[in-house]
């Protein structure tokens, strides 16, 4: 069999096992989603006013939820994110694994099951959440091509995140550090573009609000769904994706083969 | 006479530190194929390092090992493609069910679909888990666990396993039980590599033992010949009085006393026949014995005649230590 059937076959059967543990447990992936849900709701009902005059002479409560939404999309990717990293470092705890590495497989099929698994997962989570937005006045203008492609980016920057994840899973010594290690990712929106434009930030922050690699990602979403100009963000949230996936993935690969002492 | 066959495992000075902690110092293998080879050891031998090494879990920091002629660090995979793995861990997923963790192994071991499933209900049936199939394995028993977790190293059919504590923490009969299995494995030619700290698990099932004392071996041979070197096997032969202990102790010259608790120790390696001599030695004599008790040497007997010391690991580092052999 050739390396990429291999690969295929094997990462296959291991998606399978991953999708398997989430359907029997699914208490986690509500969890997940109940983050970026309640983050929505709070802003929106209790913040959103205030925010939303911040946006203009014209900005409302409606209009922040508009904002906000691409914002609470990541924090979706990020919070799902988390839960990849814990069950990466729960499994690496359990002796299966060690009869992975002693067989002929595909040797990273471990960690690509679980980032196709977590890649699933997220997904659904974004369908949630997106829900949830459009019953509190989310009210996108894309036409389908516009959708398919913000689809597209949520699905690249959710790809660089569970990489970066399975990582941190890898390189955590127990499943509580796992669980603490993504923790700074969920403010990332917050230090960006994600719930308040960053011309409103003193400069320092500002700095590190406009160079981030959120609130490119967060742009272009914005303009994909609601209209907003794109400029050169889309190619920036293209090439971040990019680098994090591909080190990330790298990083994880050499983590998984380094010798584990029992 | 072993050389004329064909070798499973070679490995020459195997080394293993973890530090400045020596865990292999230079150990040499030779498995026959279709053999059971036991590696006797108390914890802390480098036992499970042996396995964790041969089966390309981990490297070794020096020496070099083959598995039907792969070398494990040039060709781990072609090596992978021959071995199955049961570690002292239960290396099963605890979230799927027994049939769902059958599958998880025939699908990694690239079964067709039918023959997957046919694979599946054998082992299931031969493994006495066809009741449990769909149950999830966290609701398994020990023993059960310890089945499936066999079961999944064979869904391969593996040439080579490596048993890693089969028995450890089973009760009486599933220990029998996997006896029975490990047996059943050797006797359709699969080369067996099992680690224990019980010298009769080794006795009952290997073919050749070798003892691992301080990431060295320290002797190798068959269980007899093993046996052999170490004596402390003997029987007890308890008196009534003073005058019966007497007579005994002048019938059995090797043999020690002890006044105090009226008993006679004479060596024995506690088979029938010299059981019957010594019976026949005492009817002769017309001594009256109250009670007989038979001591085979245990793993205590071993360790503190190829040692030279009992048991005392903490603290003394290896290299300070002599050649034992």
């Amino acid at each position: 069999m050739s390396t990429l059937s291999l690969a295929v076959r094997d990462s296959s059967t291991m998606l399978r096992r991953n999708l398997l543990h989430m359907r029997r447990y699914p208490s986690m992936t509500f969890l997940l989603i109940g983050i970026p849900i309640i983050i929505l709701l709070l802003f929106v009902y209790v913040f959103g006013g205030t925010l939303g005059a911040g946006l203009g002479p014209s900005g409302d409560r409606s209009q922040y939820a508009n904002y906000v939404t691409p914002g609470i999309l990541l924090i979706t990717v990020v919070s799902a994110a988390q839960g990849t990293a814990i069950s990466v470092a729960m499994d690496m705890t359990e002796g299966i694994i060690a009869r992975f590495r002693t067989m002929s497989i595909f040797r990273p099929s471990v960690l690509t099951g679980h980032v196709l698994g977590s890649l699933v997962q997220t997904m659904l989570s974004l369908v949630a959440v997106i829900l949830v937005a459009l019953l509190v006045g989310f009210r996108p203008n894309a036409n389908a091509v516009e959708w398919l492609a913000a689809i597209g980016v949520l699905a690249m920057i959710t790809f660089a995140l569970t990489w970066l994840s399975v990582a941190l899973g890898l390189v955590s010594d127990s499943v509580e550090t796992a669980s603490n290690l993504p923790m700074p990712l969920i403010l990332l929106p917050f230090l960006g573009s994600g719930f308040v434009p960053t011309d409103s930030m003193p400069t320092a922050v500002r700095l590190f609000a406009d160079y981030q690699p959120f609130t490119p990602v967060m742009e272009t979403l914005r303009g994909l769904l609601l209209g907003t100009g794109i400029g050169a963000n889309g190619i920036i949230a293209v090439v971040w994706c990019a680098v994090i996936t591909v080190g990330c993935f790298l990083w994880a690969k050499a983590l998984y083969n380094r010798n584990r002492t029992a | 006479m072993t050389s004329s066959m064909n070798p499973a495992i070679v490995a020459t000075d195997l080394r293993k530190s973890y530090g400045d902690k020596v865990v292999l110092n230079g150990i040499d293998l030779m498995i026959t194929e279709g053999t059971i080879f036991a590696l006797l050891g108390p914890n802390g031998a480098g036992k499970t390092t042996t396995v964790q090494i041969l089966s390309t879990l981990i490297d070794a920091d020096g020496g070099n090992a083959r598995v039907f002629g792969h070398d494990l660090t040039r060709e781990p995979d072609a090596v992978r493609a021959l071995i199955g793995v049961t570690g002292q861990f239960s290396a099963v997923d605890n979230l799927l069910t027994g049939r769902e963790n059958l599958t998880l192994m025939a699908d990694l071991c690239h079964l067709d679909r039918a023959a997957g499933r046919r694979r599946i209900a054998d082992l299931l049936d031969q493994f006495d888990l066809t009741d449990a199939a769909g149950k999830p394995v966290s609701t398994y028993s020990g023993g059960m666990r310890r089945r499936l977790d066999l079961a999944m190293t064979l869904v391969g059919e593996p040439r080579v396993i490596f048993l890693d504590e089969p028995t450890t923490g089973l009760d009486p009969r599933s220990r029998r039980a996997m006896w029975h299995i490990i047996r059943a494995l050797a006797a359709e030619g699969v080369t067996i590599l099992l680690t224990t700290q019980y010298l009769e698990e080794a006795d009952q099932l290997a073919d050749r033992v070798a003892f691992l004392d301080h990431g060295r071996l320290i002797a190798e041979g068959t269980p007899r010949e093993l046996k052999r070197l170490i004596p402390g096997g003997h029987v007890v032969l308890q008196f009534a009085d003073q005058e019966g202990l007497d007579s005994a102790a002048r019938t059995f010259e090797s043999a020690t006393r002890d006044d105090a608790a009226l008993t006679l120790q004479v060596p024995s390696d506690g088979g029938v026949g010299s059981l019957r001599s010594l019976l026949d030695q005492l009817d002769r004599a017309s001594i009256s014995v109250a009670g007989l008790s038979v001591h085979t040497p245990d793993l205590d007997d071993v360790f503190l005649t190829l040692t030279g010391q009992p048991d005392t690991r903490a603290g003394r580092p290896d290299h300070e230590r002599a050649p034992a052999r």
